[in-house]
């Protein structure tokens, strides 16, 4: 579905990534794994067009993003949720989720994907009519992801969900997109959060300093003595 | 005693209506602000153009007036999505300073035009509507209608900005510029349509102060300064608090002008704003 082949992004003079390259085939959940500043959030920037890449090809079903503008990649089915979430915050909920439907194609399938959303995330009905900046860090990122669903994207990038959240809420963050990724749609999510996120999807790619360092399925990764060593303490 | 009391009900209720109008003013100049984050010091002047655009259709080429009048409004929008693409947007990303200077010298600019092309003499569209007279108390009924109207466009921005996709992604644009392409938003199109809405709303107050007021070049000078000084005691950019300063404006304008000389009424209010803005600078419900 999505494949990136040798992408080199930076900002300025520093270049954080150097030729990354790899793929999503539709329905399956995979990570971007690393530790912090291996430019795991430029690389959902390049596939979003926020940044530009300098050199290699991003497409989406065939098609390259790279003549696509940025406010257009979500038209092609891939919606973000960013790091940080990034709500607004003095909108309502309801309001937030609304703008994650902006586009003219989704405005007709309002209704029923906000009914999704509540039944995916019951407590964002009950606080619907609530400021988005007032909820706390773990039902912000519900709303983040319920934004992003509103679009009826066909994959969903997401950005350090567990990101800034207390251990218990992490969990049941996790346990949230494994749901969806049983839902069947197509997952690319990228993570510090190594041991959490290599339960919940099928593969895995570990990028240090800009670098593809390995991939493989989630259980050969967590069997591995490279990761089992450096990022699991073991 | 007893007409005393009706000559002070009648300035209350004439600072009623002048406030109508300068929050109709401070809504458009605010609404830019709060979006696109850049003041309009020429705001006032789109507003002379505009008169000036009714005055030309009706009293020169002899359009209906209701005509005249929808076509200022129109003609004003576009004029404010001008501004936008040729003035604003190559120095949206300068210093606010220079954002500043730049309206600032169009301000000059579009008095200078006026100037050359309508000429210095004071026109009138000629329209003189009745006052009315009730209970002991005179009321211009054109004042009256621009209340109307004013409050009226008023709430129809505030269901635009409530009900609409357009309008939450104008309210969303202010809280967070950096992610609206995430949201399929571009933000080019949404400052685009804003500004031409804060156009529209100049143009609905042309429409409004043509039929009380003379035209000249510098009748801006007039609206303008009295405008930004509302929304910054309201909290620049914060509509509701420019709303709830046009009203304390008017009043001091108003009843001020009652109990002193009519130019006290001015002397009063601007006083009023300094002091509150050593009292609070960040307006009445401005957050920064």
């Amino acid at each position: 579905m999505l494949q990136l082949a040798n992408v080199s992004a930076g900002y300025g003079s520093f270049q954080a990534l150097f030729e990354v390259s790899l793929e999503v085939n539709a329905g399956e959940s995979v990570a971007v794994i690393g530790p912090n500043g291996a430019g795991k959030t430029t690389l959902l920037r390049v596939i979003s067009k926020i940044i530009e890449m300098r050199s290699g090809t991003v497409t989406m079903e065939g098609r390259s993003l790279n003549d696509v503008a940025p406010h257009q990649v979500i038209a092609l089915g891939i919606a973000q949720v960013p790091e940080n979430r990034r709500l607004f915050p003095k909108l309502t909920v309801e309001e937030n989720l609304k703008m994650g439907g902006f586009l003219p194609a989704a405005r007709a399938h309002y209704g029923e994907r906000l009914e999704f959303v509540y039944s995916l995330f019951p407590r964002m009905k009950e606080r619907r009519a609530q400021r988005a900046g007032t909820l706390s860090g773990g039902e912000q990122q519900m709303c983040a992801i319920g934004r992003a669903l509103m679009s009826g994207p066909k994959l969903l990038l997401l950005d350090e969900p567990s990101a800034g959240l207390a251990p218990v809420v992490v969990q049941s963050i996790f346990g949230l997109i494994k749901r969806i990724c049983g839902e069947g749609y197509t997952v690319l999510i990228v993570e510090q959060n190594i041991r959490q996120v290599l339960k919940v999807v099928d593969r895995a790619y570990l990028l240090e300093t800009g670098r593809i360092k390995t991939s493989g399925s989630s259980a050969a990764l967590l069997a591995s003595d490279e990761i089992r060593k450096a990022y699991l303490g073991l | 005693m007893q007409i005393f009391d009706v000559f002070l009900l009648e300035a209350v209720i004439n600072g009623i209506l002048l406030g109508g109008i300068l929050a109709l003013l401070a809504l458009g100049l605010n609404l830019i602000f709060g979006v696109i984050d850049v003041v309009w010091i020429c705001y006032a002047e789109l507003i002379m153009l505009g008169m000036y655009s009714v005055y030309y259709l009706h009293n020169v080429y002899h359009w209906p007036l209701a005509l005249a009048l929808l076509a200022c409004v129109l003609l004003v929008a576009a004029l404010g999505a001008l501004l936008h693409v040729l003035v604003i947007r190559p120095v949206l990303g300068a210093e606010p300073i220079n954002q500043l200077l730049v309206t600032g010298g169009v301000l000059f600019f579009l008095q200078a035009v006026a100037t050359l092309a309508f000429g210095v003499e004071f026109k009138n569209v000629g329209v003189s509507l009745p006052t009315l007279q009730v209970g002991g108390m005179y009321l211009s009924f054109a004042r009256l209608i621009a209340f109307v109207v004013a409050l009226g466009g008023m709430v129809a921005v505030y269901l635009f900005l409530k009900r609409t996709y357009i309008g939450t992604a104008i309210r969303a644009i202010s809280q967070d510029r950096g992610i609206m392409p995430l949201m399929g938003v571009s933000a080019n199109r949404i400052f685009v349509l804003t500004s031409a809405l804060g156009g529209a709303l100049a143009g609905l107050a042309a429409c409004l102060l043509v039929l009380q007021y003379d035209i000249h070049p510098a009748i801006g000078l007039t609206f303008g300064p009295i405008t930004f000084l509302v929304c910054v005691l309201g909290g620049l950019g914060n509509m509701v608090g420019g709303f709830i300063a046009a009203f304390i404006f008017a009043q001091f304008i108003s009843v001020g002008g009652y109990f002193l000389a009519l130019e006290w009424g001015y002397v009063l209010a601007f006083l009023f704003f300094i002091g509150m803005m050593f009292w609070r600078p960040q307006g009445l419900l401005g957050g920064k």
